[in-house]
C-alpha cells in the first residue's frame, strides 16, 4: 500500500506537490518510486530554467526504463535537490520528504486548483 | 489477448509485475530488478521460461538436414549433447540463434526464442521441402512444453532434492548435479518425464528444464520451497537481461536479426566452416576472411550518466559511427554497460567512444566480452 502524504497535491502522472506561499517543493510520489523500483539515475532541470504544467522537465530512470517527469505547475527553478543525483536511490527510500526533485516559483497559482486531491490521487491508484 | 504460460497463477500469487514480451503475458519483475540479479549472481534464482519454443528434428535425415541450417556442427554432438548454435539466411543473416540437443541417434530437439517460433517453423519447413537427403520430420512441439531456468552458484546444493535420482533417458548420470555442463538427460518427475539440460542465460551454473505443464508448476514451488534456505527467489526478465548484459549473451532483435552476421555479431566461434555446405556459409567465410562492415562491441560508460538504452548514438572521434544495440545500468558492477555495433577500426579494447543520451555525449570504454566476469 502506497504513502499518500494528507498535505500534499498530486498529479495525474504522478508528481506531488507541497506549497508554501508563492513557491512549492515538487517530487515523485510513493506509488510512482515503487513501479519504477531500483532508481539509478535522476536528471533535474536547470535553476532558473521556465517549465509550463504538464512539460516534461526531468527524468528519472530505473535499471529497466527511462521515465519523464512533468511539472505539476508553470513557473520557474528555483532550486533543485542535488542530494537524489548523488543518490538516486533516495527517492525509492524518501519519495516525498529527501527525495524531493525541485523547487519552483509559481506564475499562476490557479493551476493548484486542477490537481488531485490526496484522496482522489489515492482513488486514481486504486489504493 | 496475450498468452500466458501455466504459471501465471504463480506470477500473479507472488506479485509479480507482468508486461507484454513478444505477445506474452510475462514477469518483468517480483520485488526489484536488482535484487533478482544479484539473487542470481550470489545464490540462485528460477525464470519462467515456458515462453520459449520446442522444435523436435526426427529421421533419418535429421542430422545431414540440421548441419545444413545450422552453422555449428551438428555432429559433434554425442546423445545428451547440446551446442549453441545458430540458423542464418542465404545472406548469412541470423534468423534466430538456439540451442540444439540430441536426444538419441536421429532424435534432436532444438530451444528457439520466443519472439521467433512462426518464423523459424516456417524457415525449417520450407528449408526441409528443399532437403534433398534422407527423411526428416519437423514438429513444432511449443505447445506441449512448459519451461523453468534454475540458475545460481548455490543451486547445485538443492536442484537433486527438487529432482531426486538418477537420469531415466537420453542419457545416464546418477543425479541432476552429476550433467556436465551443456549435457541433457532425461529424469522421471513424479508421473513424467522433464528434460534437464546443464545451461542457461545468465552466466552462471545452472539447469533449464522443460516438461508438461503439470511437471513444470511443481517444480517450481519445490525451488522455491527447497532452494529458500540457499536463498532462492523468483526472478523475472528484467533480470534476465541484465545478467545476460554483463555476460555478453546475444539477444534476438538486439544484437542478432535477420541482417546480421554470427560473424559481425562476435559468435564466429559456433560456426563451423569446414563442415561443408550450410545455409550462409560463403558470405560467412567471406566475412572471416576479408573482414566486416560492423562489429558488436561491449563498453562500460566511464562518465556518470544516465543508463545506456537500446538505439542511443555511438560516437568516435567526433561522427556518429553506430548504435546501441543493449544498455541498461549492471547491477554487479554499478555502472553503465552495454553493447553497440561499430567500424571494425573502433571495435578494438580500450577503444575510447561516446554515447549519445537525450542530445548530450558521454565518454565510455570498449571491453573485452564479458562484461563481467566472476572474481
Amino acid at each position: 500500500m502506497s504513502n499518500v502524504p494528507s498535505d500534499l497535491k498530486y498529479a495525474k502522472s504522478h508528481e506531488w506537490i507541497r506549497v508554501s506561499g508563492d513557491t512549492a517543493t515538487v517530487g515523485i510520489t510513493d506509488h510512482a518510486q515503487a513501479e519504477l523500483t531500483d532508481i539509478v539515475f535522476v536528471e533535474l532541470p536547470a535553476t532558473g530554467r521556465k517549465v509550463k504544467a504538464g512539460e516534461a522537465c526531468a527524468v528519472v530512470e530505473s535499471v529497466k526504463t527511462a521515465s519523464d517527469i512533468y511539472s505539476p505547475v508553470s513557473g520557474e527553478i528555483t532550486e533543485v535537490n542535488t542530494a537524489v543525483v548523488d543518490n538516486p536511490a533516495l527517492v525509492n527510500s524518501a519519495p516525498d520528504t529527501g527525495g524531493w526533485f525541485y523547487k519552483i516559483k509559481l506564475s499562476n497559482a490557479a493551476e493548484l486548483g486542477a490537481l488531485l486531491s490526496p484522496e482522489d490521487y489515492k482513488k486514481q491508484i486504486g489504493g | 489477448m496475450l498468452n500466458r504460460t501455466p504459471l501465471y497463477a504463480a506470477h500473479q500469487k507472488l506479485g509479480a509485475k507482468l508486461i507484454d514480451f513478444g505477445g506474452w503475458e510475462m514477469p518483468v519483475q517480483y520485488t526489484s530488478i536488482t535484487d533478482e540479479h544479484l539473487a542470481v549472481r550470489n545464490a540462485a534464482g528460477i525464470f519462467d521460461i515456458s515462453h520459449m519454443g520446442e522444435v523436435t528434428v526426427n529421421g533419418p535425415g535429421a542430422e545431414a538436414f540440421l548441419n545444413s541450417v545450422l552453422t555449428n556442427d551438428i555432429r559433434k554432438l554425442p546423445t545428451g549433447g547440446g551446442q549453441y548454435t545458430l540458423m542464418c539466411n542465404e545472406r548469412g543473416g541470423v534468423v534466430d540463434d538456439l540451442y540444439a540437443y540430441r536426444l538419441s541417434v536421429g532424435v534432436y530437439f532444438l530451444i528457439i526464442n520466443a519472439s521467433r517460433i512462426e518464423a523459424d517453423v516456417a524457415w525449417l519447413k520450407a528449408q526441409a521441402a528443399k532437403f534433398k537427403g534422407a527423411e526428416v520430420s519437423l514438429t513444432d512441439a511449443s505447445h506441449h512444453y512448459a519451461a523453468v531456468a534454475v540458475q545460481g552458484p548455490r543451486v547445485q546444493e538443492f536442484i537433486d532434492a527438487v529432482i531426486p535420482g538418477a537420469s531415466g533417458s537420453v542419457f545416464p548420470v546418477a543425479a541432476v548435479t552429476a550433467l556436465k555442463k551443456n549435457q541433457i538427460a532425461g529424469f522421471k518427475f513424479e508421473d513424467h518425464t522433464v528434460f534437464v539440460a546443464r545451461t542457461g542465460y545468465s552466466g552462471e551454473d545452472g539447469f533449464e528444464i522443460v516438461g508438461p505443464d503439470i511437471s513444470i508448476q511443481r517444480i517450481w514451488d519445490k525451488v522455491l520451497e527447497l532452494g529458500k534456505p540457499f536463498g532462492a527467489k523468483p526472478a523475472g526478465l528484467g533480470a534476465r537481461d541484465t545478467l545476460r548484459t554483463e555476460v555478453c549473451y546475444p539477444l534476438y532483435g538486439h544484437e542478432l536479426d535477420e541482417n546480421t552476421t554470427p560473424i559481425e555479431a562476435g559468435v564466429g566461434f559456433f560456426v563451423a566452416l569446414d563442415k561443408g555446405e550450410f545455409n550462409g556459409r560463403s558470405v560467412l567465410a567471406e566475412q572471416k576472411a576479408n573482414g566486416v562492415k560492423k562489429k558488436l562491441v561491449a563498453f562500460k560508460m566511464t562518465d556518470k550518466s544516465a543508463p545506456p538504452r537500446p538505439h542511443y548514438p555511438i560516437w568516435v572521434n567526433g561522427a556518429s559511427v553506430g548504435e546501441v544495440v543493449s544498455g541498461t545500468q549492471s547491477p554487479s558492477l554499478n555502472l553503465g554497460i552495454g553493447m553497440g555495433y561499430v567500424p571494425p577500426a573502433s571495435a578494438a579494447p580500450d577503444t575510447k567512444i561516446e554515447i549519445e543520451i537525450r542530445g548530450k555525449r558521454y565518454a565510455a570504454v570498449v571491453v573485452k566480452k564479458p562484461i563481467y566476469k566472476k572474481a
